[in-house]
C-alpha cells in the first residue's frame, strides 16, 4: 500500500470494529477527499458516518468536540494543515482542556488530521508543516508519521486514543519515501518494506520512537519526509549515523532519543518547519538537559528557514540531503 | 468617481451614559398575547416576523393570554417561582461570599433567572445544555446539589473539579450541564456538533446551546448556525441578550439596525424573539423549538430579550458605564415579580406564603453554605493537594508530567 491507501485502511478498520467512529471533513464523503484518502468510506458506512463539511475549520473541530462529549470518536479532515489555524480556538481552547477542566468527566477523543509539509509547489499555503503549534498546547499529542505502515498502525492508535491527537502526515511522502532529491522520481512505497501493510487492525503505539537505521558516529532525530532526507543524506555523507525517526512528539520517546545520544555523543536535529521556536528546539533542550555529559560536538538543527514556504523557490527553503549531510559534517567536527 | 464628502467612522453609543437619565424610547414591546403562534411544522421563512418581535405571554395585570400561553398548572408556576427565588438567594449569598474573601470572582443571574429555570423545565432532564456562564439556574432546575456548585466556587476539597476552573465555570454530566468556558461563543458550534451525534446515533435527546448577544459577533455562532441548518441538527439555540457585554450595549455587538434573531434568517432557521423576563413566555417557546426538534424539523433560535441587572461580574462595576436606575426601570420588570403576580392573579398565592418561600430558600442556602464552607473555602486555602495538578491532563500521565511532578516535590 502508499500512504493514502494504508490511511484509508486504518479508517476503514476502525469504523468497521467501532460504531462511534464517524470521518468528517471538506470533500471528504462522496468525492473521498482531495488527496483520495476516505476514498469509498462513504459508499461503505453511509452519510451519516462519513460526510462532506461547510469551509469552517473551526466549525469541523467544534462540531467534533461535541460528538466527542456524546461519545462518538470523530477522525476529521483538514484538508492542509496550512488551514488549520481558524480552528486554533477549538484545539487549544476547548479540545485539549476539556478532560481537565471537568476533571475527566467530557473528554474529546478527536482524530484531526492534516497533510502537512512542502515539495509539491504548494507555496506558503499549501506546504506548510505547523506541528510545533500544537507541541506546545498541553492536552494535545502530536504524530508523524514517515511510511505507510506506521501511518495505518499509528492512525489506529490515534482513534483508539481517549485525548485528541493531531495527526500531521507528509503529503509528499503518500506516495514514496521522498528524499529530497526532487530532480529524480520517487521510488514507489510498493518497492519499500515499509509498504507492505497488513488489511487487518494492528497499532503502532504512540510515544515510542524507530530507530530506523543504527549507527555509531552521530545521532538524527527526525521526522516524517525528513527521515528519508537524513537517510539519503547519512549515505551521501559517508557516516554511520543512528537516524531516529520520532513519529510521536508529545509524548516524545525519550529513552530512545537519550539512550542514542548517550551512545554517538553527536546529534543533529532535522526538521522541514521553520527554526524559531521549532520542535527542534524542544528537543535541543531535551537532548542537553538529558545528555550533557555524553556531547562531544554542539547539537546541530537543520531545518527550513524563518520565511514563508516560497512556491518558486521550494527547493532552496527545504531542507535537503545537501544541507543535512553539511550539518552531519558539522557534527563530527569537534 | 471622487467622493464629494469625507467618510465617516460610526461608532454605536447607548441611549444614556451614568448621570443621564434611563432612555427607553428605542423599545418597541408589542401587547402581551399579541404575537401568533405558528404550528412547528411551518416553513421558516413564513415565520420571518417571529424574529422582529417579541413574544409574551405575561401582560401588565398578571394574566396569561395569548396563543404562546403555555398553560401550565399552579403547581408547576411555584415550582418555577421557588427555582427562580433559590437561584437568586443562592447568587446573593456567593455575591457576598466573595465580598467576604471566600472566593475570587462571582457572577450573578438576577433578573435572567427566568430564561435558565423555564428552559429547563420546558425541555427533558436528558436533553444537553451547553451553557456560557449566567445559567446556573438551569442546575439549580435540575436539582443539583447547591453544595456541590459552592464546592466549585469555593474551590475547596470537595471541588469536584480539583480547584481548576475559576468559581462558576460549573459542569456536570450527571446534569447534563455540559463544562463552562471561558473562551465564549466555543459552546454554541459545540451543542451542534452533540445534537448532530444525537441524530447520527437516532437518539431522542436534543441539545440547547447559550450565547450571549455580545458573543454572537463570534465566529463560532456563525459555525454554529450554518452546521446546524446544513444537518438539520436537533438543537436549540438560545442567544441571551442581557443589553450588555461587560460594558458594551448590544449596539456593539451588532444589535442597532437588527435583532440578534434574526441572524438565524440568513441560514434559513427559523427565530423565536422573547421576552426573557416572562417565564411563561420562555416556557413556551423553549416547548415549541424542541417538539420541532423532537419531530426532526432541525434547529431553532430563541433570542431571550432580558436585562443584566446587576454587574457583569464581582470584578465590574456598571456605574461607570450606565445610568444606575436603568434596571430598575427596565420596562420589561422582574422575572420572579412577574410570576408572583402571576400566581397571586390566578388566586394560587399570597403574600404570606411569598414571605415563608422566601425564608425557607434562604434558609436552604444558608444550609448548603455552611456545609460547604466546612470543606474549606478559597479564602482559608483548603483544597486539593498540588499533586493533582498534573492528573487529566491526558488520560494517562506521560513521562513529562510526571517528571514535572516530581519537580514541584510530589
Amino acid at each position: 500500500m502508499n500512504m493514502v491507501q494504508a490511511l484509508n485502511s486504518a479508517m476503514d478498520v476502525m469504523m468497521a470494529r467501532d460504531d462511534n467512529v464517524v470521518v468528517f471533513g471538506e470533500d471528504v464523503g462522496y468525492f473521498g477527499g482531495v488527496f483520495r484518502c476516505t476514498e469509498g468510506l462513504q459508499r461503505k458506512y453511509g452519510r451519516d458516518r462519513v460526510f462532506d463539511t461547510p469551509i469552517a475549520e473551526a466549525g469541523i473541530l467544534a462540531t467534533a468536540v461535541g460528538m466527542g462529549v456524546y461519545g462518538l470518536r470523530p477522525i476529521v479532515e483538514i484538508q492542509f494543515a496550512d488551514y488549520i489555524y481558524p480552528a486554533t480556538d477549538q484545539l487549544v481552547s476547548t479540545a485539549a482542556r476539556l478532560r481537565y477542566r471537568s476533571a475527566g468527566e467530557f473528554t474529546a477523543p478527536i482524530t484531526v488530521r492534516a497533510p502537512c509539509g512542502g515539495g509539491i509547489f504548494g507555496g506558503q499555503t499549501h506546504s506548510q508543516s505547523p506541528e510545533a503549534i500544537f507541541t506546545h498546547v498541553c492536552g494535545l499529542k502530536t504524530v508523524i508519521p514517515s511510511n505507510p505502515y506506521d501511518a495505518k498502525g499509528l492512525l489506529i492508535s490515534a482513534i483508539e486514543d481517549d485525548d485528541p491527537v493531531i495527526f500531521l502526515e507528509p503529503k509528499r511522502l503518500y506516495n514514496g519515501p521522498f528524499d529530497g532529491h526532487h530532480e529524480r522520481p520517487v521510488t514507489p512505497w510498493s518497492e519499500h518494506e515499509a509498504g507492505e501493510v497488513p488489511d487487518g487492525h494492528y497499532t503502532v503505539p504512540l510515544g515510542r520512537a524507530s530507530v530506523v537505521r543504527e549507527g555509531e558516529d552521530v545521532t538524527v532525530l527526525a521526522y516524517g519526509t525528513m527521515v528519508h532526507v537524513a537517510l539519503a543524506a547519512a549515505t551521501e555523507a559517508e557516516l554511520d549515523a543512528e537516524i531516529i525517526d520520532l513519529r510521536t512528539l508529545v509524548p516524545v520517546d525519550i529513552d530512545t532519543i537519550v539512550a542514542s545520544v548517550t551512545k554517538t555523543g553527536r546529534c543533529v536535529i532535522v526538521h522541514e518547519a521553520t527554526r524559531t521556536s521549532g520542535f527542534g528546539a524542544e528537543l535541543s533542550a531535551l537532548v542537553q538537559e538529558n545528555c550533557f555529559h555524553s556531547l562531544e560536538s554542539p547539537i546541530a538543527r537543520v531545518t527550513g528557514w524563518d520565511t514563508p514556504y516560497p512556491h518558486s523557490l521550494e527547493w532552496d527553503y527545504f531542507p535537503g540531503p545537501k544541507r543535512v549531510a553539511e550539518g552531519l559534517r558539522r557534527a563530527m567536527e569537534d | 468617481m471622487k467622493n464629494t464628502i469625507p467618510l465617516q467612522l460610526h461608532v454605536p453609543e447607548p441611549p444614556a451614559r451614568p448621570g443621564q437619565a434611563p432612555d427607553f424610547s428605542w423599545l418597541q414591546i408589542p401587547e402581551a398575547g399579541s404575537v401568533p403562534r405558528p404550528d412547528t411544522a411551518t416553513e421558516p421563512q413564513e415565520m420571518r416576523p417571529l424574529a422582529y418581535t417579541l413574544i409574551r405571554v405575561l401582560d401588565e395585570a398578571g394574566a396569561a393570554v395569548g396563543p404562546w400561553n403555555p398553560r401550565l398548572d399552579p403547581e408547576t408556576l411555584r415550582r418555577g417561582l421557588r427555582t427562580m427565588m433559590l437561584t437568586r438567594a443562592y447568587d446573593e449569598r456567593m455575591f457576598r461570599a466573595q465580598r467576604q474573601g471566600k472566593t475570587s470572582f462571582y457572577m450573578r443571574c438576577t433578573g435572567e433567572e427566568a430564561i435558565g429555570v423555564a428552559q429547563a423545565m420546558a425541555l427533558d432532564d436528558r436533553d444537553m445544555i451547553f451553557p456560557t456562564y449566567r445559567q446556573q439556574s438551569i442546575l439549580i432546575a435540575r436539582g443539583w446539589p447547591l453544595v456541590d456548585m459552592m464546592n466549585q466556587v469555593f474551590s475547596n476539597t470537595q471541588d469536584r473539579l480539583k480547584g481548576r476552573q475559576m468559581p462558576i465555570m460549573y459542569s456536570s454530566k450527571q446534569a447534563s450541564f455540559f463544562s463552562i468556558a471561558g473562551n465564549l461563543a466555543t459552546q454554541f458550534p459545540q451543542a451542534v456538533g452533540w445534537a448532530m451525534a444525537s441524530a447520527i446515533k437516532h437518539d431522542d435527546r436534543i441539545a440547547a446551546g447559550f450565547i450571549g448577544e455580545g458573543a454572537t459577533a463570534e465566529g463560532d455562532f456563525h459555525h454554529a448556525l450554518t452546521f446546524a441548518s446544513v444537518y438539520g441538527a436537533p438543537v436549540i439555540l438560545n442567544i441571551v441578550n442581557n443589553q450588555y457585554a461587560i460594558s458594551s450595549f448590544q449596539g456593539i455587538a451588532g444589535g442597532e439596525h437588527s435583532t440578534f434573531a434574526a441572524r438565524a434568517l440568513g441560514y434559513g432557521l427559523p427565530a423565536l424573539r422573547v421576552d426573557g423576563n416572562d417565564f411563561l413566555a420562555v416556557y413556551a417557546a423553549t416547548r415549541w423549538a424542541a417538539d420541532r426538534a423532537r419531530s426532526n424539523r432541525g434547529a431553532t433560535v430563541i433570542e431571550h430579550f432580558s436585562y443584566r441587572a446587576t454587574a457583569h461580574s464581582t470584578s465590574d462595576d456598571p456605574s461607570k458605564y450606565r445610568p444606575a436606575e436603568e434596571a430598575a426601570l427596565w420596562p420589561l420588570g422582574d422575572p420572579i415579580t412577574r410570576l408572583r403576580a402571576h400566581l397571586t392573579a390566578l388566586g394560587e398565592w399570597s403574600d404570606e406564603r411569598q414571605a415563608q418561600l422566601s425564608t425557607e430558600v434562604d434558609n436552604e442556602v444558608q444550609q448548603a453554605q455552611r456545609e460547604a464552607e466546612s470543606y474549606g473555602t478559597l479564602g482559608t486555602g483548603e483544597h486539593h493537594s498540588p499533586a493533582t495538578m498534573f492528573d487529566d491532563v491526558f488520560k494517562e500521565m506521560p513521562w513529562h508530567l510526571r517528571r514535572q511532578r516530581q519537580e514541584l516535590g510530589f
